[in-house]
């Protein structure tokens, strides 16, 4: 039989846009539910399988170290937000809040998404990857926007417009790029392939290299959610439902920032250019330390937790910023460990909305007592995005920490201050949530808390012990982020 | 020597007699395009005339500077308006046909006027000289942008080396356009034309320069009207001679070739009194407070003008 | 090519930013959606004339697409939300017009001082294209800044894609990759900018920001 031999990096795009198409006609929400989870595990499949056989780097896409760690945790996290979403949407129908074409959209929205990521993340054309993400943002906020409250419109509108006006810039600094490197490579697609433009990288305009380098980090920047193109980011996680608030802190962000980090190691092979660590540095820290200070003052359960998901993505950014091989390792290490326990998180805080019927935190108490199983994983979830150990956020930002110390002993001062006011906010808010009397309870757990618990159990494990191969593997793309 | 001092007292007389002849054109050309006949197109001459011979009535209160106002404004505007070129560039005193110096001789007729306005002490001449010089606050800058594109394009503020310079190197420049169209909607404000002001009525909605001459009579006012149209004159030439400098008799050419660019000056004069009128029958006149968004966009035209200019000259 | 296609080009960029200054200015709904109609159409024939300059036949694809959806298309659009809104309001500007236009200006400088140096190696006509093209996309942003009204901020949006257009057109031999995506971001994002107006109306009177913002009331 002549099969024509499909590609891992074929199939992880042409998984989800099959699905994505067959979702939006299918009726009856198990049965989507079900197609969404096999579609995604079978994406997750197909990303392992680039592990251990990576296939050349063709004109549009292409594998290296870097992108494969984040193709592998994207597909990872959409699987099993798929898995809780199946579960999940099932009360959501029961109470109103969807009804069944919003179900379908809601699915086929779900793999276009996917689909969307996974490309931004295989693109070897920076035009592509920009397509990509903008695709992705489109589709994120037609589902934020779905339960169509006038609060989740405010909350989609603000993000359509700012995400718009970041991909606009981000559009900007591609085209400088593109010109900077069109001396050298020559019209045409050319001078748009990563490969060729990392080769030639030394020879760009470093003017233009610079200039363009603003741009794209404004631009990105903004999707990463970084102080002070935040704004959108705590609407759209309050708004959303649970799944995508879970998809967008631990997936969209870092598919922006796998952006910003290849321009940032374009313009570091080029010696004439700025420097690119200071400006993420200082972004970075300002959104860790803003955010920080956020966090006390907020009353509902999602916006708390979009706040910490700008704080971990400014730590993620300093740590770039910083660079060396520590910094870059402690950088790569606590995005995926953030993207799993924030994924977790949400999860929970999903099931707890669901339960308790409210989203103000003021009126979820006592969950330890009333439900166990959620309020102790609540509680595991909290205190790994704190950064206690024995969890693996620990970890990385303790490598974070010190390798500041190595380097720039003056930042640590405000790194510092930064990680234990968010620490001192999260464990408050915990207290509340999890312990004491309980409040009034809307209805019993429905859904599933296998994700969770995986989720918190590889975080964990990582904390303990952070397998060779995994870690090998950090090490070869921190050499690589230079 | 002779040749050349005669032909610049020519300009000067020329300047003087056509300006009426421009404004009761304009009112002619308005009257047919209304269906009106109209006063005839020498009207103004004998308004002026009429004038002339009437007693002049002052107020008791009236100043010094009242009764001098008009021939300083008067001497300012036909200084401004003899000096740009009409019909040939280079005459005896082109040399000083600064633009820079033009807008600064307007703008003092213009101070003369609103004091002579003010002087008197009534509300309407409050409110005209409160008008004028809040038009002018933006006309100004707007004309000292105007001035520094043309500037910038040519090499000099000197009216004749403009004309030269266009006439030499003929090219699609946005600038250009840009300058124009500030030039023209400067050229409506400080003329008090529709849609700025109407000058055909005696309304307090709609005057700004009759008001600051309401209380003039006899030769007072004669002289006003005569500066006033010297003032359009010189706007009209302006444009003409910066915009459209075909047919101007360069420096040291000899009469016929003056002769000829006296010609095609009446022929320009004739198609601006023609486009002006044109333009002020098919507009309504704008509020008051309105008039700075006008204003403010002949500076924004002088400053984008400038800035493109800057543009094209650094690459 | 000489000196003709510079001018030529020159003139249909210096004439998008003054356009996109006439945009800022506008104080009325259907003012603000012919003049943007007027913005579409001088985009696009400066697409058209750097199609020809750079031989580069596909960009002519280019300035239909922008033609067909921006000059008509979305204004016919915009005109039926205004219309089934029963929109015919002023728009509110934030700040006032003259600080508006001063601000504008500066920003047009700005732009200039940003991209002209940095282009240095680059042939006059991209890099003239790029300073204007970067006005245009911060006058774009200026408006959407300046806006109470939804509408106004989506044509300000819509402006600056303009400009990213016309940028994307001056970067010599610039891939379709590019000019698909763009094209393709303005149709996606009319539909879903008509999604959210109906859907805006079916919750409120009104697709007024401020009246949006009230809603969320002390909501921290």
């Amino acid at each position: 039989m002549n099969v024509p031999a499909l590609d891992s990096v074929d199939a992880l795009l042409i998984v989800p846009a099959l699905a994505g198409l067959v979702l939006a006609f299918l009726p009856g929400y198990r049965l989507a539910a079900g197609v969404n989870c096999v579609a995604s595990g079978l994406a997750f499949l197909c990303a392992c399988a680039l592990l251990p056989h990576r296939p050349a780097p063709g004109a549009y896409l292409f594998v290296d170290d870097l992108n494969v760690v984040f193709v592998v945790l994207s597909t990872f996290v959409g699987f099993t937000t798929s898995a809780y979403s199946a579960s999940y949407i099932g009360h959501e129908i029961a109470t109103g809040k969807l009804n069944p074409a919003h179900v379908r959209f809601y699915h086929a929205m779900y793999q276009s998404m996917m689909f969307a990521m996974n490309l931004a993340l295989l693109a070897n054309n920076i035009g592509l990857m920009w397509v990509a993400v903008e695709f992705a943002t489109l589709t994120t906020v037609l589902m934020v926007g779905i339960h169509r409250t006038p609060e989740a419109l405010e909350a989609a509108w603000k993000y359509f417009i700012l995400g718009s006006v970041g991909i606009a810039l981000a559009l900007f600094g591609t085209i400088l790029v593109y010109m900077s490197a069109e001396p050298v490579l020559g019209e045409g697609s050319d001078a748009m392939v990563w490969t060729s433009l990392m080769q030639h990288a030394a020879a760009f305009s470093p003017r233009l290299l610079n200039v363009a380098f603003v741009f794209l980090m404004l631009g990105y920047g903004t999707k990463v959610g970084l102080a002070p193109m935040h704004a959108w980011l705590p609407d759209a996680h309050a708004e959303g439902p649970t799944p995508i608030s879970a998809v967008l802190s631990g997936l969209l962000l870092n598919v922006a920032l796998y952006a910003i980090l290849r321009f940032k190691m374009l313009l570091a092979a080029n010696a004439a250019a700025i420097a690119p660590g200071p400006l993420m540095i200082a972004l970075g820290l300002a959104s860790l330390i803003f955010a920080g200070f956020m966090l006390y003052r907020r009353d509902d359960i999602k916006r708390l937790f979009a706040y910490s998901s700008i704080e971990h993505m400014g730590i993620v950014t300093f740590a770039f910023g910083m660079g060396g091989p520590l910094a870059n390792f402690a950088g790569l290490l606590h995005m995926t460990m953030h993207s799993l326990t924030k994924s977790a998180i949400f999860f929970a805080v999903g099931h707890v909305v669901q339960v308790k019927g409210t989203q103000k935190i003021a009126d979820i108490r006592g969950l330890t007592e009333s439900h166990p199983a959620l309020g102790w994983a609540l509680v595991a979830g909290v205190m790994a995005i704190a950064g206690l150990p024995p969890f693996g956020v620990f970890m990385s930002e303790f490598l974070v920490v010190s390798s500041t110390f190595a380097r720039q002993p003056l930042l640590a001062i405000p790194l510092a201050l930064g990680l234990l006011v968010a620490f001192g906010a999260l464990l408050l808010r915990l207290v509340g949530l999890a312990f004491g009397e309980p409040s009034e309870s809307a209805g019993e757990v429905e859904a599933s808390v296998v994700p969770l618990y995986v989720h918190l159990a590889l975080v964990l494990l990582a904390g303990l012990w952070l397998e060779p191969h995994v870690a090998a593997w950090f090490r070869n793309v921190a050499a690589l982020l230079g | 020597m002779i040749f050349d001092l005669a032909a610049q007292a020519a300009q000067m007389i020329l300047v003087l007699s056509l300006a009426p002849l421009l404004l009761g054109f304009t009112r002619k050309v308005k009257a047919r395009l209304l269906r009106r006949r109209g006063a005839p197109a020498l009207q103004p001459y004998r308004d002026l005339l009429r004038l002339m011979r009437k007693e002049v009535v002052l107020a008791d209160d009236a100043s010094w500077l009242f009764r001098c106002a008009p021939y300083l404004i008067f001497a300012a505007t036909w200084v401004a308006a003899a000096l740009v070129p009409t019909f040939a560039t280079g005459l005896t005193f082109s040399w000083s046909a600064d633009l820079i110096a033009i807008t600064a001789l307007l703008g003092s007729a213009r101070f003369f006027l609103a004091l002579a306005g003010m002087d008197v002490g009534t509300s309407f001449g409050g409110i005209g000289a409160s008008r004028e010089t809040m038009f002018a606050s933006l006309a100004e800058p707007a004309m000292i942008m105007i001035v520094f594109v043309v500037a910038l394009i040519a090499g000099s503020t000197q009216l004749s080396e403009i004309a030269f310079h266009m006439l030499s190197h003929t090219e699609l420049r946005v600038s250009y356009g840009l300058a124009l169209i500030g030039l023209v909607i400067v050229a409506i404000a400080e003329n008090g034309r529709i849609p700025v002001d109407n000058p055909a009525t005696h309304l307090e909605l709609t005057m700004v320069h009759e008001a600051m001459a309401l209380e003039y009579s006899g030769r007072h006012l004669a002289v006003i009207e005569l500066a006033a149209a010297l003032k359009l004159l010189l706007y009209v030439s302006l444009i003409a001679c910066i915009f459209a400098p075909w047919g101007l008799a360069p420096h040291g050419a000899d009469l016929r070739a003056m002769a000829f660019g006296a010609l095609a000056y009446v022929a320009k004069l004739a198609v601006g009194g023609f486009l002006l009128a044109l333009f002020e029958v098919s507009t309504a006149k704008m509020r008051v407070f309105r008039v700075p968004d006008f204003l403010g966009a002949a500076l924004m035209l002088g400053l984008l003008g400038t800035l493109l200019l800057f543009v094209s000259r650094s690459l | 090519m000489g000196t003709l296609a510079f001018d030529v080009a020159h003139l249909f960029a210096g004439g998008l930013v003054l356009v996109s200054f006439v945009l800022l200015y506008q104080d009325r709904m259907t003012g603000l959606i012919n003049i943007f109609t007027l913005h579409a159409i001088v985009l696009s024939l400066s697409v058209a004339w750097q199609a020809y300059v750079q031989h580069a036949p596909h960009l002519y694809l280019t300035a239909a697409i922008a033609i067909l959806f921006k000059a008509v298309v979305i204004p016919l659009g915009l005109r039926r939300i205004m219309v089934r809104l029963r929109i015919h309001r002023d728009i509110e500007v934030v700040g006032g017009v003259g600080a508006t236009m001063l601000l504008g200006i500066c920003l047009v400088a700005l732009s200039l001082v940003v991209m002209l140096p940095a282009t240095a190696a680059a042939a006059p006509l991209a890099r003239e294209d790029l300073a204007f093209a970067l006005s245009v996309v911060l006058l774009g942003l200026l408006m959407m800044v300046t806006r109470r009204n939804a509408i106004s901020q989506v044509v300000g949006f819509m402006s600056l894609e303009n400009g990213l257009i016309l940028a994307a057109t001056g970067a010599k031999g610039m891939p379709l990759v590019v000019e698909i995506s763009v094209a393709f971001s303005v149709l996606i994002a009319f539909i879903v900018i008509g999604i959210f107006l109906f859907r805006i109306r079916e919750r409120f009177d009104t697709v007024d920001i401020q009246e949006l913002d009230r809603v969320r009331g002390g909501r921290r």
